[in-house]
């Protein structure tokens, strides 16, 4: 397990997309080394030939019965919802150049 | 027969249980428009020192209790709900009310739609009553890490009620509702029904519906009812259990359940397991002491208690931590500054609009599990802590099946102490974490369990025991809880407020 290098927060925050202050970066580099020193003794478990469990009860092949047209919201009051909307569209900042 | 005045009688009705109201409702001695008035009014009273909710609407509320009212007269009664004030945990959709989840980040979101489970509760006709405090998106054990305020313990203003649901459990202790609804992902029902001294239930993984219920670890999370009786709480359950094509999880129950028949029907003796490994290290001398008097009281009654091995129990906080962190930090992608939530003014780019948005939207134990959650997922991390953490859960499901093939339920306290005092590990996520050491391998194995009051430290602060069903074994573990309650009083005490 990987615990020898510390967590590199600003690679992580980036992934997260999560702006950190430098304060913020510095408190939790402490508390997540801490937690992680915690999750060391996972390490010594013996996990061959066990399949990861992902769902509680696992359930398989759920489908939807049919697809079929219904009522919904309009676009107008799904983008009133956003911070900004315009004309039923949400606005949000350039993105392409 | 002492005839209590009519301000005395109306006084305790936010005391009383949905079976007495429902009969005193279909009796005609009372209305739905008097009781949630005495809540309203109770509310008022006690809400300026207990903060349990975040906001609530009166005039919503009596309106429904006018329409509760108004079908019971036509002889429209929809059953044992109809007309009871259920009080709302914040992280639940409630059509045309904010569901903020205690966050910044949907301060100004308001729900288009209701949750599943309380479109199950309107057909019922239950008053749907407020907005409970909570820790922000469900993240915490003490309802501290709310972005709007913090909850007060009912028995000790001092101290916290635990969380993350701690409003919805505070509530129904103060008589702020009847009954109210949390969500549980790794205890966070029922931890603070153990330090409320209510009783708090987590079903069996997939029985209710989690559309609606914002989510943080989807594989974990579970709605379920807080309640001042076993029997209410088997009566919300029956009314919310089905399994729902907008939630592709849901599962319908194998055998079809009666809840409340079961309480009268199964009386035990039965097989109890207990848990060595839940009373070693780190648990309150007092609770420890309530617990295992609780253990003589099934003994007493005719019941084997068995000694069973839970062997990788020790393991179910780092287990938890690694994988409901993982699925958080998916979950809690979509809040990005662009559709509903919080959006930054700092930001001119796609990219800055995002962590912008969230560094000022979220609040610190909400960054960080997703840091966490997003690290233990990352490219070179994966197999060693996610992939590791799932197969562990398996064998932390694998020995609860072990046990259950020698019990019939399992007894552990809820919380291996009593409420803490306010900040007393606010700056200790790790001690946080530890609150849950009982109630989280529940979660990660999918079974039901359920905490009722079984006593009072010297200090008068409550103390709860958990039973643990089979998957699907609700049945049998409110008929073991319901035992305990009857020859008890604890459900009878009430805060000084």
């Amino acid at each position: 397990m990987p615990n020898t290098s510390p967590l590199d927060i600003d690679y992580v925050a980036h992934l997260a997309r999560l702006d950190l202050s430098a304060s913020e970066k510095a408190k939790l580099g402490i508390q997540l080394t801490d937690i992680l020193g915690h999750f060391e003794q996972l390490e010594a478990i013996n996990v061959d030939g066990v399949e990861p469990m992902a769902h509680a009860h696992a359930v398989q092949n759920v489908w939807r019965e049919g697809d079929q047209a219904g009522a919904t919201y309009s676009a107008e009051q799904v983008a009133t919802m956003a911070p900004e909307s315009r004309d039923g569209q949400v606005v949000v900042p350039k993105v392409v150049e | 027969m002492t005839q209590l005045s009519q301000s005395e009688n109306m006084s305790s009705l936010f005391n009383q249980t949905i079976t007495q109201l429902s009969a005193a409702l279909i009796a005609g001695e009372l209305s739905s428009l008097e009781l949630t008035q005495a809540i309203i009014d109770r509310t008022q009273a006690v809400e300026a020192r207990v903060k349990a909710f975040i906001e609530f609407d009166e005039a919503d509320a009596l309106q429904q209790a006018k329409a509760s009212d108004a079908r019971r007269a036509a002889g429209q009664s929809l059953g044992p709900l109809d007309g009871i004030p259920i009080g709302i945990k914040d992280t639940l959709a409630v059509k045309d009310q904010p569901l903020r989840c205690a966050s910044k980040m949907l301060e100004n979101y308001v729900s288009p739609y209701d949750a599943s489970c309380v479109v199950k509760l309107r057909e019922a006709g239950a008053v749907i009553w407020g907005r409970l405090n909570m820790d922000e998106f469900a993240m915490g054990s003490s309802t501290e890490n709310s972005a709007y305020h913090s909850t007060a313990n009912p028995w000790d203003l001092e101290r916290i009620p635990g969380g993350s649901s701690g409003g919805s459990a505070a509530a129904v202790a103060a008589g702020e509702a009847i009954a109210t609804l949390g969500s549980d992902t790794g205890g966070s029902i029922r931890q603070p029904a153990a330090l409320c001294g209510v009783v708090g239930m987590k079903p069996t993984y997939g029985l209710i519906s989690r559309y609606g219920l914002v989510a943080f670890a989807s594989s974990l999370d579970q709605v379920g009812p807080f309640t001042r009786t076993v029997e209410d709480a088997a009566i919300l359950l029956q009314a919310m259990i089905g399994k729902d094509p907008l939630d592709s999880t849901s599962i319908e129950a194998p055998v079809k359940p009666d809840y409340v028949a079961a309480l009268k029907s199964k009386k035990g003796p039965w097989k109890l397991g207990v848990p060595r490994e839940f009373f070693a290290a780190g648990i309150d001398p007092e609770v420890k002491a309530n617990i295992e008097q609780a253990i003589q009281w099934y003994k007493s009654q005719g019941c084997e208690i068995v000694d069973v091995s839970l062997p990788h129990s020790n393991l179910a906080v780092p287990v938890y931590y690694i994988v409901a962190t993982a699925e958080a930090s998916s979950n809690l992608a979509r809040f990005d500054g662009v559709r509903y939530s919080h959006r930054s003014q700092e930001a001119n780019d796609a990219i800055s609009l995002f962590s912008k948005s969230r560094g000022e939207g979220f609040g610190d134990e909400v960054k960080r599990r997703i840091i966490l959650g997003t690290y233990v997922l990352s490219s070179g991390y994966y197999d060693a802590y996610y992939l590791r953490a799932q197969k562990i859960r398996r064998l932390i499901l694998a020995d609860f099946e072990a046990a259950f093939t020698q019990v019939d339920a399992i007894l552990t306290p809820t919380s291996p102490t009593p409420a803490f005092k306010r900040g007393e590990r606010s700056q200790d996520p790790l001690a946080m974490y530890l609150s849950d050491v009982y109630t989280i391998s529940v979660n990660l194995a999918g079974l039901p369990a359920i905490s009722v009051p079984s006593g009072f430290t010297q200090s008068g602060l409550p103390i709860g025991l958990q039973v643990i069903g089979k998957a699907f074994g609700e049945e049998d573990m409110f008929a073991v809880a319901h035992a305990f309650e009857q020859a008890h009083d604890y459900q009878q005490q009430t805060p000084q407020l």
